[in-house]
C-alpha cells in the first residue's frame, strides 16, 4: 500500500478555514521555522480512501473471533460510541466552571459508584489512561501509605512469576524492588514461596486474580491475610475482572487497592492499542492518596496526568455498565468463564491444555509435547489460524508454560462461532502432523507474509524519507 | 442487556458438554461465602432507555459556543473527516497490532504518524504516542536519568499539570526534581544558570509556556548543554505550523499534548502525548515503536519493532511500564495533519496567534484590563482583571467562556480559529459594560 | 557447537581470553545460539567500572533481552563499537566478536575451560 507522503501532490489542498477575519499578528523572525514541515498535500477524497484501504487491512473485534487472552476482546457496543460523541461531552472544556461540567460530574459519579459495588472498594480515580497507568497510580498509593506512617523499610514489592511485565516494572518505576516468587505446579500462589520472603521489607503483593493461567486462586483469602499480617497491603490487577464481575469482590477478597481496566472490562473499544481508561479503587484509608490534577483541583496530591482522565471513555464504559445493570454483569462473567471452558473442552483431545481443570475467563494450552512431535510450534499455530479469519491468542505468555497460547472468547461469541473455532484447531493439529512445512511458512492468505522482525530491530527504519 | 449472544437453549447444551447442571459449577475454586449475592446496580436497560440516560446527563453540561480558555486543552476546528475516519470499526476495535499479517493497515498508520511527529518536530524518530502531554514529560525525563545524573529540572512556566506530574514520577523512582523560577512570565535564564549543576540530567521548558509566552527557546538549550544536560521541550503542535522546531532549538527530546491535532476537548480526555527524539537516544525512547520491514515475499511492510525495550520482555528491567498508549488518538493525529496539509495547519497556527492577538487589543482596550507579561506571544496571554468572577460570570451567562483564573489574580485567556471577530468584540463589550457599570 | 580451547568460560556463557593483562569478553557459541538472531546489544562506556558476577550491559533478540555478566573485575578499556552497526557479528563468529576489554584485573570469577564448559552446556541443553 502507498503511503500518505506517497499520495501527496504538491499544491493540493482543502480550504478548511477560510479567510482570517481579523489581521495577522507578526511572529519574531527568531521564533520563526524555517521550511515547513513535509506533511502531505491531500484533498479530502485522497484522505479517505487512503484511511478506507489501511481500515481494510485491519482485524478487528467486529470482523471475527478474536481470543487475544488476558486482552478480553468483547464486543464494543455501538450505543457507547454514539454517547461518548454527544456534544454535550466532546464540547466541554476540562477547566470549565463547576456549574457548567455538572453532566460530567455525575458522569464520573455515577460509574465510580457502580465500580465501587462491583469491587467492594470506596473510593475510585479515573485519572490513569490505561492498565499499566493504573498499576503505577495504585502501587503509589502503597507507596505514600508507608511513608506517611514512617514505615521506610518497606522496599519490596512482590510479584509470582506468572505476573504481566508490567507488574515488576511498576514497582521499579515506583521505586520499589521487585520480588519474584514461583508459581505452585497448579499455577496459583506457592504459599510457602510466598511465606519465605514477607517480612518487615514487605510493601506489598500485586496479584492478578483469576491469574494469568485462568484459574482464580482458592487461597486467596490466606494469601492476602498472610501480606496483612506481614504489614505490607495486596494490590489487585484488575485485567482479568471479566471472569468475576458481579460474583465476587476483590475488596472481599482482602485487596486494599485495584484497577480496572475500562478497554477490557467494561467493552471500551481497545483503539488498535489505546486510549483505554483505567480505574483505580481503594479501601477508604487509601483514599487520602489519590492523584489529582492541579489545575482542576488544586492540592499537592500525586498527579498521573493531566485533568481528569479519559473522560470520554468512562461515559462508554458507563453507558454499558447501564445498559448491562445489575443482573447482566454477572450474566456477562458467567458467560465468559462457561464459553472459555466450552471452547477448552472442545479443543481438548487435540492440543492439550496447560492446565487441566475448570477455568475462569482463559485459558492456556501448551503445545511444547506437540513441538516435539511435529516440529510446529506455537508461533506457527497462531499464524495458521490468520488463515482463517482468526485472530491468534497471545503467543508465549505466560512465561511459566512453554510453547503456550492463551485463549479468552469472551461472552460475546456464540456457540457457534465457539464451535466454528474448535473445528478450525483441531484441524490444525492434524495438519501439523501431516504438513508441518505449510505451517512454518503460514499464513498463506493474508495481505503479507511472516515479516523479518529481525531486520526491523537491526536496522531500524522508523519513519518515511524522500528517496534522495 | 449483556450482548451475550448464545440463548439460553445453547447455554444449557454449553454447560452439559461441561458435564454440569447449573453456572455455579464454573466457580468451585471460590470460597462459597464470597460470593455476591446481588450487587446493588439498577436494572439494565435497552439501548432507547440508556441513550435517553445518558443523553441527559450530557444535557446538564454547558455547551459554550465561544472558548476562549486553554491551559492545555484547546478547541480548534476538528475536520469532518477525521471522525468519519477514526469511527471505522476496525481501526476501533483492534488491540495493539501485535500480529503484523492482520493489522497492516494499525501499523502503517502509526508509522505515518511516527513520521508527521519527525516532521513536524525536526527531530528523528518518534514514538506510537504516551497518553498525554504530561505524561509525555515525565518519560522524557526518565529517559535522560543517568546513575550520576539523576536531577530533573521544570520551569516554573510550564503547566502546573505537567509539573504536578513530572514531580510523581520523580517521587516514584526517588529521584529529585527542582523547579527553575519564572520572572516576567518565562524561564528566569539566570536563575537556570545556577541550578545546572552536574547531577542535573534534564531541564524541561514549555514552548509557548503555560502563561502563553514564547521562551528563548535557543538560549535555555546551549545553556543546558553546556552543562552537559539533556534538553527537553514541551511544544503546542499547531504552533510548530509556523514556529521553529525543537529540533532547531537544540532540543533532545521534543514532547507535546497532541489534543490540539484534532481531538475534541471531551472534559481532559482521551488525548496524545506525542514524543520525539535524536538517533542517539532511540533506543531509549519509551512504548511501542513501529518499524518497516519486508516479509517472506520481500514485499514492504510494517513491524513493532524495538521491542525488547518494553516491559513485557525486560520486566523490571524495563524503564517505563508503558504498553497501551492513544493508538487511536495518533490516528486521530495523522488524519488530521493529512487533511489540514502544512499549509492548512500554518493557517490554523497563524490564525489563532492572529485572534489571540486581536483578543488582547480588544480586552486591553478596557480600563484597568492590561497584560501582565509583556513578550511575544502566541494564542494564549495573561491579562489582569478587576472583579473576574463577575466578569467572567457575565462572560458565562453570555454563552462565551472566559479565561481562566490564576492564583494570582490574573487571567489567563486564549484564542483559536475558531473566535471570530464577532464574538471576541462581544467578549470584550461585556468586559467593558461590567468593568464601567 | 564450537568451543575453542584456548578460551575460558564462564557459568553465564560468557568467554575469556588474556590479552596480556586485559581480558577479551565475549558470549560463547552455545549462548549466541540460545539468544537466536541478535538485533543489537547495550554496551558500557570505556572507564567504566565492571564487577566479577555482575552486568555489564545486555544483548536483545527479537523477543528477548539477556544481561552480559562480566566474568571479571576492572575497569573496561575498550568496547567493541562494530557491534552496534552490525551486532549479527555475534551471531556469525561469537569467538571473533569480541565484547568489551577491560584492564586493572583485580578480581574474577571461577572459569571453565572448554571441556568443562562443553560439559556444563549439554547439561543446560537438557
Amino acid at each position: 500500500m502507498k503511503l500518505l507522503f506517497e499520495r501527496s501532490v504538491s499544491g493540493r489542498r482543502s480550504d478548511l478555514l477560510g479567510s482570517c477575519d481579523v489581521e495577522y499578528a507578526a511572529l519574531p523572525e527568531e521564533f520563526a521555522r524555517k521550511n515547513p514541515p513535509a506533511l502531505p498535500e491531500m484533498s479530502e477524497v485522497d484522505v479517505s480512501r487512503h484511511y478506507t484501504e489501511l481500515n481494510q487491512q485491519v482485524h478487528g473485534v467486529n470482523s471475527g473471533f478474536y481470543p487475544l487472552g488476558s486482552c478480553t476482546m468483547k464486543y464494543n457496543p455501538r450505543v457507547d460510541e454514539d454517547m461518548a460523541a454527544l456534544q454535550g461531552f466532546t464540547g466541554i472544556h476540562p477547566l470549565a466552571p463547576k456549574d457548567a461540567v455538572q453532566g460530567c460530574q455525575e458522569v464520573l459519579d455515577t460509574a465510580a459508584g457502580y465500580l465501587c459495588e462491583i469491587t467492594g472498594m470506596d473510593g475510585m480515580t479515573f485519572q490513569p489512561a490505561a492498565g499499566a497507568h493504573g498499576e503505577f497510580t495504585g502501587v503509589m498509593l502503597i507507596k505514600q501509605y508507608h511513608e506517611k506512617r514512617g514505615d521506610s523499610a518497606r522496599k519490596k514489592i512482590i510479584v509470582p512469576d506468572s505476573a504481566h511485565g508490567t507488574n515488576p516494572a511498576t514497582a521499579v518505576m515506583c521505586g520499589f524492588e521487585v520480588v519474584n516468587i514461583p508459581s505452585a505446579p497448579n499455577g496459583c500462589i506457592d504459599l510457602e514461596a510466598l511465606q519465605a520472603v514477607l517480612g518487615d521489607d514487605t510493601a506489598g503483593l500485586m496479584l492478578t486474580n483469576p491469574n494469568t493461567v485462568g484459574i482464580f486462586d482458592e487461597n486467596i483469602l490466606e494469601i492476602t491475610r498472610l501480606v496483612h499480617e506481614a504489614g505490607g497491603l495486596c494490590y489487585y490487577d484488575g485485567a482479568n475482572l471479566n471472569a468475576v464481575m458481579g460474583i465476587v469482590r476483590p475488596g472481599d477478597m482482602g485487596f486494599d487497592c485495584i484497577h480496572l481496566n475500562l478497554h477490557k472490562t467494561f467493552a471500551t473499544p481497545h483503539g488498535g492499542g489505546g486510549p483505554g481508561a483505567c480505574a483505580v479503587g481503594c479501601k477508604e484509608f487509601l483514599k487520602e492518596f489519590l492523584p489529582h490534577s492541579a489545575l482542576m483541583e488544586g492540592g499537592d496530591s500525586i498527579q498521573v496526568r493531566s485533568f481528569s482522565g479519559n473522560f470520554l471513555v468512562v461515559v462508554r464504559a458507563l453507558t454499558y455498565l447501564l445498559t448491562l445493570g445489575r443482573e447482566g454483569v454477572p450474566e456477562a462473567a458467567r458467560n465468559a468463564v462457561l464459553n472459555a471452558n466450552y471452547l477448552m473442552e472442545q479443543i481438548k483431545g487435540t492440543f492439550v491444555p496447560a492446565f487441566d481443570r475448570v477455568c475462569m475467563h482463559e485459558f492456556v494450552l501448551d503445545l511444547s509435547s506437540y513441538k516435539k512431535e511435529t516440529g510446529v510450534s506455537a508461533l506457527d499455530v497462531a499464524k495458521s489460524l490468520i488463515d482463517y479469519g482468526m485472530h491468534p491468542p497471545t503467543m508465549y505468555f505466560p512465561l511459566i508454560v512453554h510453547e503456550a497460547l492463551m485463549l479468552e472468547p469472551t461472552e460475546t461469541e456464540s456457540k457457534e462461532t465457539l464451535d466454528e473455532a474448535a473445528a478450525v484447531f483441531r484441524k490444525l493439529y492434524e495438519l501439523g502432523f501431516r504438513d508441518p512445512e505449510f505451517m512454518h511458512n503460514a499464513p498463506h492468505n493474508a495481505p503479507i507474509g511472516r515479516p523479518d522482525e529481525v531486520q526491523a530491530s537491526r536496522k531500524p527504519v522508523l519513519r518515511w524519507k524522500k528517496e534522495q | 442487556m449483556s450482548y451475550v449472544p448464545s440463548t439460553a437453549e445453547q447455554r444449557k447444551e454449553m454447560l452439559s458438554a461441561l458435564g454440569m447442571e447449573n453456572w455455579k459449577e464454573l466457580y468451585t475454586d471460590v470460597p462459597e461465602a464470597m460470593l455476591v449475592e446481588e450487587l446493588d446496580l439498577p436494572e439494565g436497560m435497552s439501548e432507547l432507555e440508556v441513550s435517553r440516560k445518558v443523553s441527559g446527563m450530557a444535557a446538564k453540561n454547558k455547551v459554550f459556543g465561544t472558548v476562549l480558555r486553554g491551559a492545555g486543552a484547546y478547541d480548534h476546528y476538528i475536520p469532518s473527516i477525521v471522525r468519519a475516519v477514526t469511527s471505522k470499526e476496525e481501526f476501533l476495535t483492534a488491540y495493539t497490532p501485535y500480529q503484523a499479517e492482520m493489522s497492516q493497515g494499525v501499523l502503517q498508520y502509526i508509522f505515518e504518524y511516527q513520521t508527521m511527529i519527525c516532521e513536524l518536530t525536526g527531530m528523528d524518530v518518534a514514538n506510537a504516542s504516551v497518553y498525554d502531554g504530561a505524561t509525555a514529560a515525565a518519560e522524557a525525563a526518565a529517559m535522560c536519568r543517568t546513575r550520576k545524573r539523576s536531577v530533573t529540572l521544570i520551569s516554573a512556566a510550564a503547566n502546573p499539570d505537567v509539573i504536578n506530574t513530572v514531580r510523581t514520577y520523580c517521587y516514584g523512582t526517588g529521584d529529585e526534581l527542582r523547579i527553575v523560577p519564572a520572572r516576567d512570565g518565562k524561564t528566569d535564564a539566570e536563575e537556570l544558570q545556577k541550578m545546572l549543576t552536574e547531577d542535573v540530567s534534564c531541564f524541561y521548558v514549555q514552548q509557548p509556556n503555560f502563561f502563553g509566552q514564547l521562551e528563548d527557546a535557543d538560549k535555555l538549550g546551549e545553556m543546558v548543554h553546556e552543562a552537559g544536560a539533556m534538553y527537553v521541550m514541551g511544544c503546542n503542535p499547531i504552533s510548530l505550523g509556523i514556529m521553529k522546531t525543537p529540533a532547531d532549538c537544540g532540543a533532545d527530546i521534543a514532547v507535546g499534548e497532541g489534543q490540539p491535532l484534532g481531538m475534541p476537548m471531551g472534559f481532559g480526555g482521551p488525548y496524545l502525548g506525542f514524543m520525539a527524539t535524536t538517533a542517539k537516544h532511540m533506543r531509549k525512547l519509551p512504548g511501542r515503536i513501529v518499524g518497516e520491514t519486508v516479509d517472506s515475499e520481500g514485499s514492504r511492510c510494517y513491524v513493532l519493532a524495538l521491542q525488547a525495550r518494553e516491559q513485557h520482555i525486560r520486566r523490571e528491567k524495563a524503564s517505563s511500564n508503558i504498553c497501551s498508549n492513544e493508538s487511536l488518538c495518533a490516528l486521530t493525529a495523522a488524519v488530521y495533519m493529512a487533511a489540514m496539509g502544512p499549509e492548512g495547519l500554518a493557517e490554523a497556527a497563524r490564525q489563532s496567534m492572529a485572534k489571540a492577538h486581536y483578543l488582547a487589543d480588544a480586552l486591553t482596550a478596557v480600563n484597568g484590563v492590561d497584560l501582565v507579561y509583556t513578550g511575544p506571544f502566541f494564542h494564549e496571554f495573561v491579562t489582569t482583571l478587576p472583579e473576574s468572577e463577575k466578569v467572567l460570570q457575565a462572560l458565562e451567562n453570555a454563552g462565551i467562556l472566559g479565561g481562566l483564573p490564576l492564583e494570582d489574580g490574573t487571567v489567563l485567556w486564549c484564542a483559536t480559529e475558531k473566535a471570530s471577530r464577532a464574538e471576541m468584540d462581544r467578549a470584550a463589550s461585556i468586559v467593558k459594560e461590567v468593568l464601567e457599570a | 557447537m564450537n568451543f575453542p580451547a584456548e578460551l575460558k568460560y564462564s557459568k553465564s556463557h560468557e568467554w575469556v581470553s588474556m590479552d596480556g593483562d586485559v581480558a577479551v569478553i565475549g558470549i560463547s557459541d552455545f549462548a549466541q545460539d540460545a539468544l537466536g538472531d541478535v538485533v543489537f546489544i547495550n554496551l558500557p562506556e570505556v572507564g567504566d567500572d565492571v564487577a566479577a558476577g555482575d552486568p555489564f550491559g545486555d544483548i536483545e533478540s527479537v523477543k528477548a533481552v539477556s544481561d552480559l555478566i562480566s566474568p571479571v573485575s576492572g575497569t573496561v578499556c575498550a568496547v567493541n563499537e562494530d557491534l552496534l552497526d552490525a551486532p549479527e557479528l555475534v551471531n556469525q563468529d561469537p569467538y571473533e566478536a569480541w565484547i568489551i576489554k577491560v584492564e586493572n584485573i583485580s578480581d574474577e570469577e571461577e572459569m571453565l575451560d572448554a571441556a568443562a564448559y562443553e560439559a556444563f552446556c549439554a547439561e543446560e541443553a537438557e
